[in-house]
C-alpha cells in the first residue's frame, strides 16, 4: 500500500519533467472519472446489495425476532419473550438432538478428514494424473438425495449387496439404518463417501505447493516416509487442514438431506439430528417461534464453534513457526 | 520402500473401488427386472436383462407391463422433474454469476467512497450458515405469495453470493493495470471498461463459479423442500424423494427407482465427462485462496 502511494507520488513530481500532456491529462481524468465511478460502482452493486438486505440481513433480523416468538405461520407473531429459551433448556429432545449431532459431526469429520488426508498424500506421493483426482470426486457431483437412495438400496438388510456380502461371512445382516446404533455411524459413513474426494482434492492442491526439495533434504538426512510425513507434511499442510476441518464441521452440522431420505430420524429418534428436528417442528408441528429459536441456537454454536477451532489453529500455528 | 508403494496402490485401488462401486450398482439395478432381482440379489451383472426400469422413469411403460417387472403404482414425472431442475439451477447461475461479477468489479477495480466497509458488511454472510436464514425466507416467500412458483425457489439465490463475490474480487484485483489504464486513457468509461475489458479477461474464473453453482443448486434439497409441494415446480431431488417416500416400503421398486436416479445424476456426470479436469483444478484453487 505504501509503496503504491509513493510510486504515484513520484510519478506526479517526475511528470512535468519529461512530457507536460499526459500528466495533465490524468489530472484532469482522475477526479472526474472518480466521480463517476461512485454512481457507476453503486449501479454495478445495487444487485447485490438489494439481495443482501431482502433475502440475507432482514430475514436474519426476522429470524432473530422470531426467536422470541409464538409463531404458526397462520396468525402473526406473538411476542413471548423468553418463554422459548425456557422450552429449550428444558427439551430433552432438543439436548438428544444436540448430542446426535456432535456425534455425527465428530464420526464423519475425524473419518473424512482422516481418510481425506491419507487418500491425498498416497495420490501425491504416487504421483497419479488428474483422472483418478476426477474420478475421486465423483461422489461430490451427485445431490445428498442420491446418495442416500443409492446407500439405502446396497445396504438393505434383505436385498442389498453390502449385506448379501455380510451375510456370506458372519451370517447375519447388519440393519444399517434400522437399527439405533448403527444409523449415524452409517450416516456418517455415507457423508464421508460423499465429501473425501472433494476434501482429498483440496488437500492435495495444499501438498502441491510444498516445495519437493524439502523432502530431497530429508531423505538426504535420513528421514523415512513416516517420519517426513509426521514432522514436514502435515505442520506445512497445517494451514489447509485447519480450513478443510472448520468447511466439513460447518457442513457436517448442518447434515440434513440424507438423514431426511434415509433414516427420517429414526428409528427412535436415534439419528434425530439437530436440522431435521427444526425441519419437524417448523412443517411438522408449525412451531416455526421454537424452530427460529433452535436454529439460532444452532447459529451460535457454529459460531462459537468455529472461532474456538480459528483460534487454536492459530495458536497452533504461532508454536511451530 | 517397494512395499510400501505396493499398500499406497492397494490403498487407493480400494478407495477407488468404494467410490466407483455404487454408481456400478445404480446402473446393474436400473437394467434389471425388479421381480427377478429378489431371486439372485448378489448378482454382479443385471439380473433378466431389461429397459424396463428407464421405460417406468420415464412413463413410457403401461400399467401392465409395469406390474409384469415388479414396478410399483408410484409415479414420477421425470421429464417435468428434468424441465424444473433445470429452469431452478440454470436461472439462478446465470443471475447469481453476473450479478457476483459485476459487484466484484466495482469493489476491485473502482475507486468509490464507503467501499471497503460495504465490501465488508456483504462478507459477514460467509459466517452465517443457510439454515439461519432458511426459515425466515420460507415465511417472507409465503408473505410474497411465492410458494410453489419458481420466483421463490429460484430469487433469494438470484442477487447475491458472498463467496461469489469474494472469489471473483480476489482474481480481479490480480488483474494488470495497463490495459485498462490505456483504455481509461482513450476515453472509455468504468462500465465500458468492465465489459470489454474486465470481464473478458476473467471469463476462467466465471466459467469455474458457473460450474460449482450449478452444481450446488442442482443437488439443493432443502430449500426447494421447503417452498415448493407441488409437482409442477418440484425439482429432481425432491421428486426422487417423494417417489421413494410414496412406495410402500415392501415392494419398493428398486429398478425403476434407480433408473429415474441415473437420469437425475446424469447431467452431473455429464458435466463431469466435459469438465472433469477443469473442475479438479478448480477446487484445488478456490482451496488455496
Amino acid at each position: 500500500m505504501v509503496t503504491t502511494v509513493q510510486d504515484s507520488s513520484a510519478q506526479v513530481v517526475r511528470g512535468p519533467a519529461t512530457t507536460a500532456p499526459p500528466p495533465a491529462r490524468r489530472r484532469r481524468k482522475g477526479p472526474a472519472s472518480r466521480r463517476n465511478d461512485t454512481w457507476v460502482a453503486w449501479l454495478l452493486v445495487a444487485p447485490a446489495v438489494l439481495g443482501f438486505g431482502v433475502f440475507f440481513a432482514y430475514p436474519m433480523l426476522r429470524g432473530v425476532y422470531l426467536s422470541f416468538t409464538e409463531f404458526h405461520i397462520l396468525t402473526p407473531p406473538v411476542w413471548t419473550g423468553l418463554a422459548n429459551v425456557q422450552q429449550l433448556v428444558n427439551d430433552g429432545r432438543f439436548w438428544h438432538s444436540l448430542g446426535v449431532t456432535a456425534y455425527f459431526v465428530v464420526l464423519s469429520v475425524v473419518l473424512g478428514v482422516g481418510v481425506s488426508l491419507i487418500t491425498a498424500v498416497v495420490l501425491h506421493r504416487l504421483g497419479v494424473n488428474t483422472t483418478v483426482r476426477g474420478l475421486m470426486i465423483l461422489p461430490f457431483l451427485i445431490s445428498g438425495v442420491v446418495t442416500a437412495l443409492v446407500w439405502t438400496w446396497m445396504l438393505d438388510p434383505q436385498l442389498g449387496i453390502v449385506n448379501q456380502l455380510i451375510t456370506w461371512v458372519t451370517g447375519e445382516p447388519v440393519m444399517f439404518f434400522g437399527s439405533g446404533g448403527w444409523a449415524v455411524p452409517t450416516l456418517a459413513a455415507l457423508n464421508v463417501w460423499k465429501s473425501m474426494g472433494y476434501n482429498a482434492v483440496l488437500i492435495f492442491a495444499g501438498l502441491q505447493t510444498i516445495s519437493a526439495s524439502i523432502y530431497e533434504a530429508g531423505r538426504i538426512d535420513g528421514a523415512s516416509e513416516w517420519q517426513m510425513f509426521r514432522s514436514l507434511t502435515l505442520p506445512l499442510l497445517r494451514p489447509i487442514l485447519v480450513m478443510v476441518v472448520i468447511l466439513n464441521v460447518i457442513s457436517a452440522t448442518q447434515v440434513f438431506d440424507i438423514v431426511q431420505v434415509s433414516t427420517k430420524g429414526g428409528p427412535a429418534d436415534a439419528s434425530l439430528v439437530l436440522q431435521m428436528y427444526i425441519y419437524d417442528k417448523a412443517f411438522g408441528q408449525f412451531d416455526f417461534g421454537y424452530a427460529a429459536t433452535m436454529s439460532l441456537a444452532l447459529f451460535l454454536l457454529l459460531v462459537t464453534v468455529t472461532f474456538t477451532q480459528m483460534r487454536m489453529a492459530r495458536a497452533g500455528e504461532s508454536d511451530t513457526n | 520402500m517397494k512395499l510400501g508403494r505396493g499398500v499406497a496402490w492397494g490403498y487407493l485401488v480400494v478407495v477407488l473401488l468404494i467410490t466407483i462401486f455404487p454408481f456400478y450398482w445404480i446402473l446393474r439395478t436400473a437394467l434389471s427386472n425388479n421381480f427377478a432381482m429378489s431371486t439372485d440379489p448378489s448378482s454382479l451383472l443385471p439380473v433378466d436383462f431389461t429397459w424396463g426400469p428407464f421405460k417406468r422413469a420415464l412413463g413410457l411403460a403401461t400399467p401392465a407391463e409395469a406390474a409384469a417387472e415388479g414396478g410399483s403404482g408410484a409415479k414420477i414425472d421425470l421429464a417435468l422433474a428434468l424441465w424444473n431442475s433445470i429452469v431452478y439451477a440454470g436461472v439462478l447461475t446465470l443471475f447469481t454469476v453476473v450479478f457476483s461479477a459485476l459487484a466484484a468489479y466495482a469493489f476491485a477495480r473502482l475507486q468509490w467512497r464507503g467501499r471497503d466497509v460495504v465490501f465488508g458488511v456483504l462478507l459477514t454472510a460467509l459466517m452465517v450458515p443457510s439454515v439461519f436464514t432458511l426459515l425466515p425466507n420460507f415465511v417472507l416467500m409465503k408473505d410474497l405469495g411465492l410458494l410453489n412458483t419458481f420466483g421463490g425457489m429460484i430469487l433469494p439465490g438470484a442477487f447475491f453470493s458472498a463467496f461469489n463475490i469474494f472469489f471473483l474480487r480476489q482474481f480481479m484485483l490480480g488483474l494488470s493495470n495497463e490495459v485498462e489504464e490505456a483504455a481509461i486513457i482513450d476515453g472509455a468509461g468504468p462500465l465500458r471498461v468492465c465489459f470489454r475489458i474486465v470481464l473478458p479477461m476473467s471469463v476462467a474464473p466465471m466459467a469455474t463459479l458457473t460450474l460449482l453453482t450449478f452444481i450446488t443448486t442442482w443437488n439443493d434439497y432443502f430449500w426447494p423442500l421447503l417452498v415448493t409441494n407441488d409437482e409442477s415446480v418440484r425439482p429432481l431431488t425432491l421428486a426422487l424423494a417423494v417417489f421413494k417416500q410414496s412406495s410402500p416400503q415392501a415392494s419398493l421398486d428398486w429398478a425403476g427407482l434407480m433408473a429415474a436416479t441415473l437420469v437425475a445424476a446424469l447431467p452431473m456426470l455429464l458435466l463431469f465427462v466435459v469438465f472433469g479436469r477443469r473442475l479438479v483444478n478448480s477446487i484445488g484453487f478456490t482451496g488455496i485462496k
